[in-house]
C-alpha cells in the first residue's frame, strides 16, 4: 500500500468523491491550483472572507439538490458562521419535517501545538457535540481521514470534519482502491487488557507512544479512537472497559463538558459497565484555559505521552 | 484607479514629516528584523509582515492623539509602532517572553497597548471591527471629541462585521474612520475575484456616509484624507470609509513554501512605488532632510531593534505555570 500524508489523504477523498459526483462543489476562502485544475472554477470557488454566508450559501445549495463540500481552513473561523451552523444547518432537516437533505461536509483544521496562541489553536468539538442534529468526526491516521471523509462526503446530513493540525504530515498506509470508514464505528488502534484508554486524534498517538512505554513496565494499555464523535461508537468503548476494568481518557481540548465528559458518561451510565469499573476514570485533557503563545506555555497546557502515563499510573495505582 | 487625493503634500510641518519618516521607516525595519527572527527560530508561529504599506498606518496614525484608539488587524506591527508603541515590549511579545506585551501570551498576532489606545490586532478577519466601533461608541457618549479608527483589509471588507458596523456607525454619527488598506490580495486570493466592485470606498455610499480612495503609497495623501475625516468625526458628522490602495511586498505570511498567486513583475512594479523611498527623496527635494541625516535616522533605528533584541533575549520566558493566569480580572 502506498503512504501519503493525513492532509493528502484528506485531498484525495475530495478529489475522488467529486469524480464521481457530479453534485459536489467546493468553497473556501481560497481556491486551491490543483482542484480548480481537475474541476474548474464553476466547481471549485474562491469565497470571499465571508463564512456566515457561504456556509448558509451551502447550507440552500444542499437542500436543492447539491452536495456541496466547505473548507472552514481553521475550526477558528466557522464560529463567524455560527448562526447558519447551530441555528440553521443542525436543525433544518428536523424542525421543516424532514422534508429535504442536507448533504454537507464541513472540513476544519483544530488542535494546537503551533505556538499561534488562542485564536487559532482550538479543539471545540464538545460545543457542536452539543447541537442535535450534525455528524461529526475526527479521523487520527491517513487511512481514517480518506475513509470516514469519503463516507462523510456520501451522507445525506451535515457532517463535520475535525482534522488535527499536527496531524498533517503525519504519513500511513492507504489502498488505492475506493474504500470507506464508516461513521459511529470505533477503532481499537492497540489491544490492551489493564486499563482502555480512549484517545482523540494527535492523542490517539501519543497514547500509542504512551503504551509502548507502560508496556515495559508491564502494564497492558488498550488505545481506542472513536474517530467519530456523532454518533459515537458506545458499544466499543463500553465493551472495552468492561474487559480492562478501567479507563482514561486524552483529548486535545479542555475536560469541561467536553468529549471526554461524554465518554466517562457513556461509560457511567451503562450499569453493566459501571460495575465493572475497578477505579474511577480518569482525564487526560488540556488545562482550561485560552491557548498562550510562548512555547512554555503552550506545552504546560497541553497534554503529552507523559502526562497519558502518568494518568494510567494513578488510575492504576488507585486499584 | 481614480486617487481623489493627488494634492502635493503641504510642508508646514516639517519635524512632523521627519517623525513620519522615521515611524515608516521603523516599521519597515522591525519588520525586517521579525522576518530574520522568524525563520532562525526566535519566534514562532506565524508572522505577517506590513511591508510596502507603512505609509498607511503612519499617515492615519498621524493625524490622531494619543488618547484617540485604533484597532488593528493579524498584520497588526505597523499599527501598533504607528501609534507609539514600545519597540521592547513589541520585539519581547514576539520572542514569546515575561516582559512583552502580553507576557508572552499572544505573540505576533495579538499585540496590544490599551495605554496608546492600541486596541489589538486581532486574528479574526473582521473580528476587530466591531470592536472598535464599540470604541467609537465610547469616545461619543464620553464627548471628550475622541476618535476611534478601524484598519482593516480589502478581504475583511467582505465580511459581514465590516458592513453591519459601518452601517450602525453611520446612523449613529459615530466619530470613526474606517480604513480599508487595499493591498489587492486576501491571503491566496485575488481581491478583485471577490469584489463586485473595484473600490470598496464606493461602497460608502451605500451607508450614506463619504467614501475616500488614496494612493496608499503617499503618507501625504494618506494624512490628509485621514485628517479631513478625523476633523468630521471630532465635529460630530460621523464616520469617512478611506481606502488605501497599497500592496504588501511579502508573502501573506512568513512561513516558508505557501502558495502566492502574485505575479514577479506586479511585485516588482510596487516595490518601484516604495512609500519610504518615495517620501525620503520627497522630503530630500524639499530640502527637509539630507542623506547624510537619513542614513543617521536609519542607524539610529537599527540601534533600536538591535536594543530591542537584546531586552527581548535578555529577558525570561513567563513561568509555565502563568498558563492558567488571567482567565478572569480580579
Ligand atoms: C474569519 C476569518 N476567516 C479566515 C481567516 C484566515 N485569514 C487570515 S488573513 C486572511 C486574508 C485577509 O485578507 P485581508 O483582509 O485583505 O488582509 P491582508 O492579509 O491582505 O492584510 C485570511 C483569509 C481569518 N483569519 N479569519
Ligand atoms: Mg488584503
Amino acid at each position: 500500500m502506498p503512504k501519503i500524508s493525513y492532509a493528502q489523504a484528506g485531498t484525495d477523498a475530495l478529489i475522488e468523491e467529486m469524480q464521481q459526483d457530479a453534485t459536489t462543489f467546493h468553497l473556501a476562502t481560497s481556491a486551491s491550483d490543483e482542484l480548480v485544475k481537475e474541476f474548474g472554477s464553476d466547481r471549485v470557488r474562491a469565497t470571499p472572507i465571508a463564512e456566515g454566508a457561504f456556509t448558509g450559501i451551502a447550507i440552500g445549495a444542499a437542500g436543492s439538490g447539491y452536495r456541496p463540500i466547505i473548507n472552514w481552513g481553521m475550526i477558528t473561523f466557522s464560529f463567524v458562521a455560527m448562526d447558519q451552523i447551530v441555528n440553521q444547518a443542525a436543525k433544518i432537516h428536523y424542525m421543516f419535517g424532514g422534508q429535504a437533505k442536507f448533504p454537507i461536509t464541513f472540513r476544519a483544521s483544530v488542535g494546537g501545538g503551533r505556538r499561534v496562541a488562542a485564536q487559532h489553536s482550538q479543539s471545540p468539538y464538545s460545543m457542536f457535540m452539543n447541537l442535535a442534529g450534525l455528524k461529526m468526526i475526527l479521523p487520527s491516521t491517513p487511512y481514517d481521514m480518506k475513509g470516514l471523509l469519503k463516507s462523510a462526503i456520501r451522507d445525506d446530513n451535515p457532517v463535520i470534519s475535525f482534522e488535527s493540525n499536527r496531524l498533517m504530515g503525519v504519513e500511513g498506509e492507504v489502498p488505492e482502491e475506493d474504500y470507506t470508514v464508516p461513521l459511529g464505528v470505533a477503532d481499537i488502534k492497540r489491544e490492551g487488557s489493564d486499563v482502555t484508554l480512549v484517545a482523540l486524534a494527535w492523542l490517539v498517538h501519543e497514547g500509542l507512544a504512551a503504551a509502548e512505554i507502560l508496556e515495559k513496565a508491564g502494564v497492558s494499555v488498550e488505545v481506542i479512537d472513536p474517530r467519530s464523535l456523532v454518533p459515537m461508537d458506545e458499544a466499543a468503548i463500553r465493551a472495552s472497559v468492561q474487559k480492562t476494568g478501567r479507563l482514561v481518557i486524552a483529548d486535545e481540548a479542555g475536560p469541561t463538558a467536553g468529549a471526554s465528559a461524554e465518554i466517562i458518561t457513556v461509560v457511567t451510565e451503562d450499569r453493566e459497565t459501571f460495575a465493572k469499573l475497578k477505579t474511577p476514570p480518569k482525564r487526560v485533557c488540556a488545562l482550561h484555559v485560552p491557548i498562550p503563545y510562548s512555547p512554555g506555555l503552550e506545552d504546560h497546557v497541553f497534554p503529552d505521552r507523559d502526562n497519558i502515563v502518568a494518568g494510567i499510573r494513578e488510575v492504576l495505582d488507585a486499584g | 484607479m481614480t486617487l481623489t487625493t493627488e494634492k502635493q503634500p503641504r510642508f508646514h510641518r516639517d519635524s512632523k514629516q521627519l517623525e513620519m519618516l522615521r515611524s515608516m521607516q521603523t516599521i519597515r525595519r522591525f519588520e525586517e528584523r521579525a522576518s530574520d527572527d522568524y525563520q532562525a527560530g526566535a519566534i514562532y508561529g506565524v508572522v505577517h509582515c506590513y511591508i510596502g504599506e507603512e505609509a498607511v498606518a503612519v499617515g492615519v496614525c498621524a493625524a490622531l492623539n494619543r488618547d484617540d484608539q485604533i484597532i488593528s488587524t493579524h498584520r497588526g506591527h505597523g499599527h501598533c509602532l504607528a501609534k507609539g508603541a514600545d519597540l521592547n515590549r513589541m520585539m519581547a511579545e514576539l520572542y514569546g517572553r515575561q516582559t512583552g506585551y502580553c507576557k508572552g501570551k499572544g505573540g505576533s498576532m495579538h499585540i496590544a497597548d490599551f495605554s496608546i489606545g492600541m486596541l489589538g490586532a486581532n486574528g479574526i478577519v473582521a473580528g476587530g471591527i466591531p470592536i472598535v466601533t464599540g470604541a467609537g461608541l465610547a469616545a461619543q457618549l464620553e464627548g471628550k471629541g475622541r476618535v476611534a479608527v478601524s484598519f482593516f483589509g480589502d478581504g475583511a471588507s467582505n465580511a459581514g462585521p465590516f458592513h453591519e458596523s459601518i452601517n450602525i456607525a453611520a446612523t449613529w454619527k459615530l466619530p470613526m474612520l474606517y480604513v480599508c488598506e487595499n493591498n489587492l490580495y486576501s491571503a491566496g486570493t485575488i481581491a478583485a475575484d471577490t469584489l463586485a466592485l473595484s473600490d470598496v470606498a464606493a461602497r460608502a455610499a451605500g451607508y450614506g456616509i463619504p467614501g475616500v480612495v488614496v494612493d496608499g503609497n503617499d503618507v501625504m495623501a494618506v494624512y490628509e484624507a485621514a485628517e479631513a475625516a478625523v476633523s468630521r468625526a471630532r465635529a460630530g458628522q460621523g464616520p469617512t470609509l478611506i481606502e488605501c490602495k497599497t500592496y504588501r511586498w511579502r508573502g501573506h505570511t512568513e512561513r516558508p513554501g505557501q502558495e502566492d498567486p502574485r505575479p514577479k513583475e506586479e511585485i516588482e512594479e510596487w516595490r518601484q512605488r516604495d512609500p519610504i523611498n518615495r517620501f525620503a527623496t520627497n522630503l530630500i527635494d524639499q530640502g527637509l532632510l539630507t542623506e547624510d541625516a537619513w542614513q543617521k535616522m536609519d542607524a539610529e533605528i537599527l540601534a533600536a531593534i538591535e536594543d530591542a533584541v537584546k531586552f527581548s533575549e535578555e529577558s525570561p520566558f513567563p513561568e509555565p505555570e502563568a498558563a492558567v493566569e488571567d482567565i478572569f480580572a480580579d
